[in-house]
């Protein structure tokens, strides 16, 4: 059933039929609306959780450690500074392989200051252990909410998992959102009962720390969670499509990629806008496709691999730049194609920085560029105000 | 002497962990669990008790343990109080943090506060062994005056540390919560009486034990218990409670023995006795504790009764 509600109280709404023991908030924008509806879902009886409004983000994920090593299904949201702020814990989260789910709204990183959406602030968590999946509507990040916990207490993942959607352009946004049933939620999740946790009548010690005898197969297997997790994604992916008739694909989504010449990727809510884009071109008769990277960690390189077999050209919108390189997702792409002799050209374009918009007229001009190479350079800037810097140089 | 095989307590830090010869820290923790028995949820913030019993795949731990970070213990604390409380298991166990006092006055501060302020059930305990031991002797918050640490070293113009030890007991009274103490490996008895109070307490509480550590403070193995004696003596450790907000039962001290005894057996005090002007500091600390006989005995009342949980 649909019904029009604001993005934040849809996750809201997921995570109360989630049914977690443990939730902890800390205000930032543009998170905020998510953990307030939820304390007024406390608030009203119509959520039983135990909710810790902790003095910082560092503490919100502290608490969700201490809570999930104890056998609680645990929640917290966070962005931006905030998810900055949380590094070395996200780390140690992930190491501890604590299935906690946490709602990243994508803000930029200060400075200069932003609360507007990019994906900086989790591109740069790539490598904390924790899966990261980028929804493209309301309706997805709600069903993402419920399937991220099926990812991260399945016993062959047992890592964290964020759930990335756009500051603002998700968060704020109304818009129609498939209700998730109750009954239906309780079936595909069961009550979190982990085999490890803390407990006085099996004592048990987490956190310890590994010489050079063993540290290295820590991370082994938290790298091979992650790996595993390209199968158990999608898996659940279907199973939850079974049961609510909504499948989002898995790692990656195609679309109009069949026989497509020129391709552009992207992640997030400004998906909605290329494929829109997509089938303008299709109708003026450009054999143009669009790929949605769901999961960022872990990498589908085999799945884009095979996304753009036999494509001409591919462009990759990052929302984000590892400075004095490129985007992150443009070196993933062209690493997925290295040892592929037939792989397309791949450009990447830097665009959509601290909430600047991408409308159609940009993602055409994208497809022009990489229609016709000679126009750009490999990576850039796109959409760069040139006056702007003319001012500041004055 | 030896007690019998029957008297003798359960070690729940079991033998055979890492700590040095002499380590303050480590019978503290000994004590403690001594104190609460296996009903307890330990979180642990990184330093030398972490190190030392924790090493992959061993444990010294025959309770629940947790290690997360540095700063975090309290924080983590909370969240196992709240899982307990969620899951219904409230009444399997108490949650005490352990930690030192770099992961406690310094790094933990803003982590403390927050679990102080909202109200867990939680007791905090503080091993001060007055540096960061576990990186190799440095200067911490807790730091005493004039002590010579590898951030605070004495030299020709640097008597150590120039600042005076920070109050957290004091600060940690300030959130109004129900029972805070201090407490010294010196003083088992006291130190036992003082968990089990602090561990009945509903809601927070916090205990503050000097843990002399004979690696950083440069003294014989053999004297951790004088050397903690010694500090309460001399009236640079002071023990006491502070009940509902209101100190009482301050430790009587018969005899007050002037600072030199204390100073004079650790090397982190030694240039006082060697370098030019080191008297004056000597007097200066002296000042210090006759000031703190003299206002923590004015202010403090005998305890009437016991503390309200």
């Amino acid at each position: 059933m649909l019904e029009i509600m604001e993005g934040s109280h849809a996750i809201a709404l997921a995570v109360k039929a989630a049914r977690p023991n443990v939730v902890s908030a800390y205000p930032i924008t543009p998170q905020t609306h998510i953990v307030e509806d939820i304390s007024q879902l406390i608030a009203d009886g119509d959520l039983n959780a135990q909710y810790v409004k902790v003095e910082s983000e560092h503490s919100a994920m502290s608490v969700c450690i201490g809570a999930s090593a104890t056998g609680a299904r645990t929640y917290t949201a966070t962005t931006s500074q905030g998810l900055a702020l949380m590094h070395e814990v996200l780390f140690n989260a992930a190491g501890m392989r604590l299935p906690i789910v946490m709602t990243v709204a994508n803000r930029a990183l200060s400075a200069p200051l932003s609360i507007w959406n990019d994906h900086q602030d989790s591109i740069s968590e790539r490598d904390s252990g924790w899966i990261q999946i980028y929804a493209e509507d309301n309706t997805e990040a709600s069903d993402l909410t419920i399937q991220a916990y099926r990812i991260a207490e399945d016993s062959r993942i047992q890592v964290p998992v964020m759930v990335c959607m756009d500051g603002y352009t998700l968060t704020h946004t109304y818009e129609p959102v498939e209700l998730l049933e109750q009954d239906l939620v309780d079936d595909f999740l069961p009550p979190y009962r982990p085999t490890d946790f803390l407990s006085v009548y099996d004592p048990k010690s987490f956190g310890m720390f590994a010489d050079p005898n063993y540290y290295t197969e820590f991370r082994y297997q938290n790298h091979r969670a992650l790996e595993a997790a390209k199968a158990v994604i999608p898996e659940i992916s279907t199973e939850f499509g079974e049961v609510f008739d909504r499948d989002y694909g898995g790692l990656i989504e195609e679309y109009r990629c069949d026989d497509a010449e020129y391709v552009l990727m992207a992640m997030g809510s400004v998906v909605g806008t290329l494929k829109d884009t997509v089938d303008d071109l299709r109708d003026d008769g450009v054999r143009a496709g669009a790929i949605k990277l769901r999961s960022y960690r872990p990498f589908p390189a085999d799945e884009v691999r095979s996304a753009l077999a036999g494509v001409e050209a591919v462009g990759i919108l990052d929302k984000n730049i590892s400075l004095g390189f490129e985007g992150a997702l443009f070196t993933d792409v062209k690493a997925s194609l290295y040892h592929d002799d037939n792989a397309p050209k791949a450009f990447g374009f830097i665009a959509g920085l601290g909430g600047r918009d991408i409308p159609k007229r940009i993602f055409v001009k994208m497809f022009d560029c990489i229609r016709d190479d000679k126009k750009i350079a490999k990576s850039e800037f796109f959409d760069l105000r040139t006056q702007i810097l003319d001012f500041q140089e004055v | 002497m030896q007690a019998k095989e029957e008297e003798r307590p359960v070690d729940l830090l079991a033998s055979g962990h890492r700590a040095c010869a002499g380590c303050g820290a480590a019978l503290t923790i000994q004590e403690i669990l001594r104190a609460t028995g296996a009903n307890v949820f330990v979180a642990n913030s990184t330093g030398c008790m972490e190190i030392i019993s924790s090493q992959y795949p061993q444990s010294a731990w025959k309770v629940p343990w947790i290690h997360s970070l540095f700063e975090n213990a309290a924080a983590v604390a909370s969240g196992i109080e709240v899982a307990l409380k969620a899951l219904g298991r409230d009444e399997e166990g108490k949650v005490v943090v352990i930690a030192g006092d770099g992961g406690t006055v310094d790094i933990g501060m803003q982590a403390i506060s927050g679990m102080l302020e909202r109200g867990h059930d939680v007791c905090y305990i503080c091993y001060d062994n007055e540096a960061y031991m576990n990186t190799g002797n440095q200067r911490s918050g807790s730091t005493p005056f004039d002590a010579s640490t590898t951030t605070s070293p004495f030299g020709k113009k640097s008597f150590g540390n120039d600042r005076p030890k920070k109050n957290m007991p004091a600060i940690v009274a300030a959130h109004g919560i129900a029972y805070v103490a201090t407490s010294s490996v010196g003083y088992p008895r006291d130190l036992t009486k003082k968990v089990q109070k602090a561990v009945s307490v509903s809601g927070p509480a916090y205990l503050q034990i000097h843990a002399p550590c004979n690696v950083g403070w440069g003294f014989d193995s053999a004297k951790t218990i004088e050397i903690a004696r010694l500090a309460v003596e001399t009236g640079l450790w002071m023990m006491y409670e502070i009940v509902d907000g209101e100190l009482v039962n301050v430790m009587k001290v018969s005899r007050q023995q002037p600072v030199e005894e204390y100073l004079k057996q650790q090397r982190r005090f030694a240039h006082l006795f060697k370098m030019p002007g080191g008297e004056a500091q000597i007097k200066l600390i002296q000042d210090y504790a006759n000031h703190n006989f003299e206002t923590y005995k004015a202010a403090s009342r005998e305890a009437t009764g016991e503390i309200q949980t």
